[in-house]
């Protein structure tokens, strides 16, 4: 898999009114890398994974995988919201069955694969429970189990973590490396902390707001197989100290 | 003994203590008989058309009339409201006109559909249809409109199409608010089947109650207007039950 994004640019609005949101953002991203793009909030991040996804066309520029362009939402493409989107009527396991069904897969592989996915979000036992008996965390995984049920090239995570709290973030992020260590995927995650970045992803991009583009590029490469000890090393201190002073910079109005 | 703080302990106390005013005022002999009957006189009057057939056809008359009105009005407010909340031109050519036929009050409707149809049962019938149809589309076009486009476009990320997502995100969002809809214009259904059954007609619990005017015979009157509440009281604790087991999930 290779997503390639090409110099895209996204305006809102025509004339006058016309907003620049986006400004010539390239970048690439292959088979079992992880990607991350850090911005404040309003530096574009979730209209850039949107249009990746296919729910909204650049104004300019190009979106490809596979040198085949994105012309609309598709099941290559798993995306996970910011905000809890699972089907408030549908159990956890009708939740992740859902985009396999969508794909009129056969019975009983959509079965299998339900309970599969179930198991490698941990969340086994609560298969036919209901969204709302589901507290914020594993709602969260039930949606990254059926974004990945549906077999998806390239997983989007548009801040899928931001409305948790702290501790329950911890343990999502050094799930979410588990499973993307165990399933060698394309992931691209937007996030807006700085930590949660560097913890998970070999590339990082520092989005610049009004309009966004990238101003900085990293790669990370420290060890990863003791999280709690990482985000207490200097080493990767010192790198998020640079970066946070980097982003800070691009504060408009910095006075404040 | 009942609990104090059942839900509908107080309910219960409030209706028994309305008919116990009545019973005390029509008994007193303060008031004209021929104007307030006395329950007794009300219960003989359910007795006498109870034991002859009268009530039982009346109301089945009556129910048959507002089933298929209403039936055709929700069955075809479902697909056009889900259109016109999910397509913007469906939306922009059908909501003003409809905004409009809306606010003409459906029995002024009733000399129309004499002359057109008759005094048979299918005027009557499309008087319940005109009166509920375009109250039951716009609201299930809000409902539709409100449908969280998280939800939408998390389909479409799976691969969804426009007719499966329809069917399987938006109906079953909606589902609640549909039920909730259908039972509130359900009440206006009924006032329009009595209203039409005063104008003509042969049986009804509305016929009845016109007749009853003619004779004065106001404990068949009071009659009349106890079995259409308690009809309509069935029908709407029918919906909510309906909604209960059918939408667990947005109790
Ligand atoms: N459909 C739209 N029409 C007009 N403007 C839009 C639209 N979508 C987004 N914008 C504007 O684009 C800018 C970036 O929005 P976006 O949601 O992509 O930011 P973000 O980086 O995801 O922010 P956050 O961290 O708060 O989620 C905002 O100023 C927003 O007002
Ligand atoms: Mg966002």
């Amino acid at each position: 898999m290779h997503l390639q994004v090409e110099n895209v640019s996204k305006r809102f609005g025509h004339g006058t009114a016309a907003k620049l949101v986006l400004d010539q953002i390239s970048f690439d991203l292959h088979s079992g890398e992880f990607l991350a793009l850090v911005g404040s909030s309003g530096s574009g991040k979730s209209t850039l994974m949107r249009l990746i996804a296919g729910l909204e066309r650049p104004s300019t520029g190009s979106i490809r995988i596979d040198g085949q362009p994105v012309r609309g939402p598709g099941s290559d493409r798993g995306m996970v919201f910011q905000k809890y989107s699972l089907y408030p009527w549908l159990t956890a396991a009708q939740n992740v069955a859902f985009g396999m069904s969508l794909q009129g897969r056969p019975r009983l592989e959509i079965r299998e694969r339900t309970a599969y996915f179930l198991e490698v979000v941990g969340l086994a036992d609560a298969a036919r429970r209901l969204p709302r008996e589901l507290s914020g965390g594993m709602q969260q995984r039930v949606a990254i189990a059926r974004a990945l049920a549906a077999e998806p090239r390239v997983l989007l995570l548009d801040e899928p973590f931001g409305a948790l709290d702290i501790q329950i973030r911890e343990t999502m992020q050094e799930f979410l490396h588990r499973l993307w260590s165990q399933t060698g995927l394309a992931a691209l995650l937007i996030t807006h902390d700085l930590e949660e970045a560097l913890l998970l992803a070999n590339r990082v991009h520092i989005l610049a707001p009004s309009p966004g583009r990238i101003v900085r590029s990293v790669v990370v490469d420290h060890d990863r197989s003791a999280m709690g000890q990482l985000r207490v090393s200097p080493a990767f201190l010192a790198l998020r100290e640079e970066l946070a002073s980097c982003l800070r910079s691009l504060e408009p109005a910095s006075g404040r | 003994m009942p609990r104090i703080n059942h839900p509908w302990t107080l309910g219960i106390a409030g209706v028994a203590l309305v008919l116990l005013l009545w019973a005390g005022v029509s008994n007193s002999g303060l008031v004209d008989r021929l104007f307030l009957p006395t329950p007794q006189a009300v219960w003989t009057a359910a007795q006498g058309q109870w034991s002859s057939g009268m009530l039982v056809r009346d109301a089945l008359a009556s129910i048959q009339r507002v089933f298929l009105g209403f039936a055709l009005s929700a069955g075809l407010a479902l697909p056009i409201g889900i259109a016109m909340g999910s397509n913007t031109v469906i939306c922009r050519l059908l909501e003003p006109l409809m905004g409009l036929i809306r606010y003409m009050p459906a029995p002024a409707f009733i000399p129309l559909l004499i002359i057109y149809f008759g005094l048979e049962e299918l005027p009557k019938v499309l008087l319940i249809f005109i009166g509920t149809f375009f109250f039951n589309t716009l609201m299930i076009m809000d409902a539709v409109k409100f449908v969280p486009h998280e939800l939408i476009e998390t389909a479409r990320t799976l691969g969804g199409r426009q007719l499966p997502i329809l069917t399987r995100v938006v109906a079953p969002y909606i589902a609640p608010q549909v039920l909730d809809t259908y039972r509130i214009n359900m009440a206006s259904a009924w006032n329009l089947v009595i209203v039409a059954e005063l104008v003509a007609a042969t049986e009804g619990l509305g016929k009845r109650i016109s007749l009853a005017q003619r004779f004065l015979r106001t404990d068949e009157i009071f009659l009349g207007l106890i079995v259409i509440g308690l009809i309509g009281l069935l029908i709407d604790l029918g919906f909510r039950a309906l909604m209960r087991r059918s939408c667990a999930w947005a109790n």
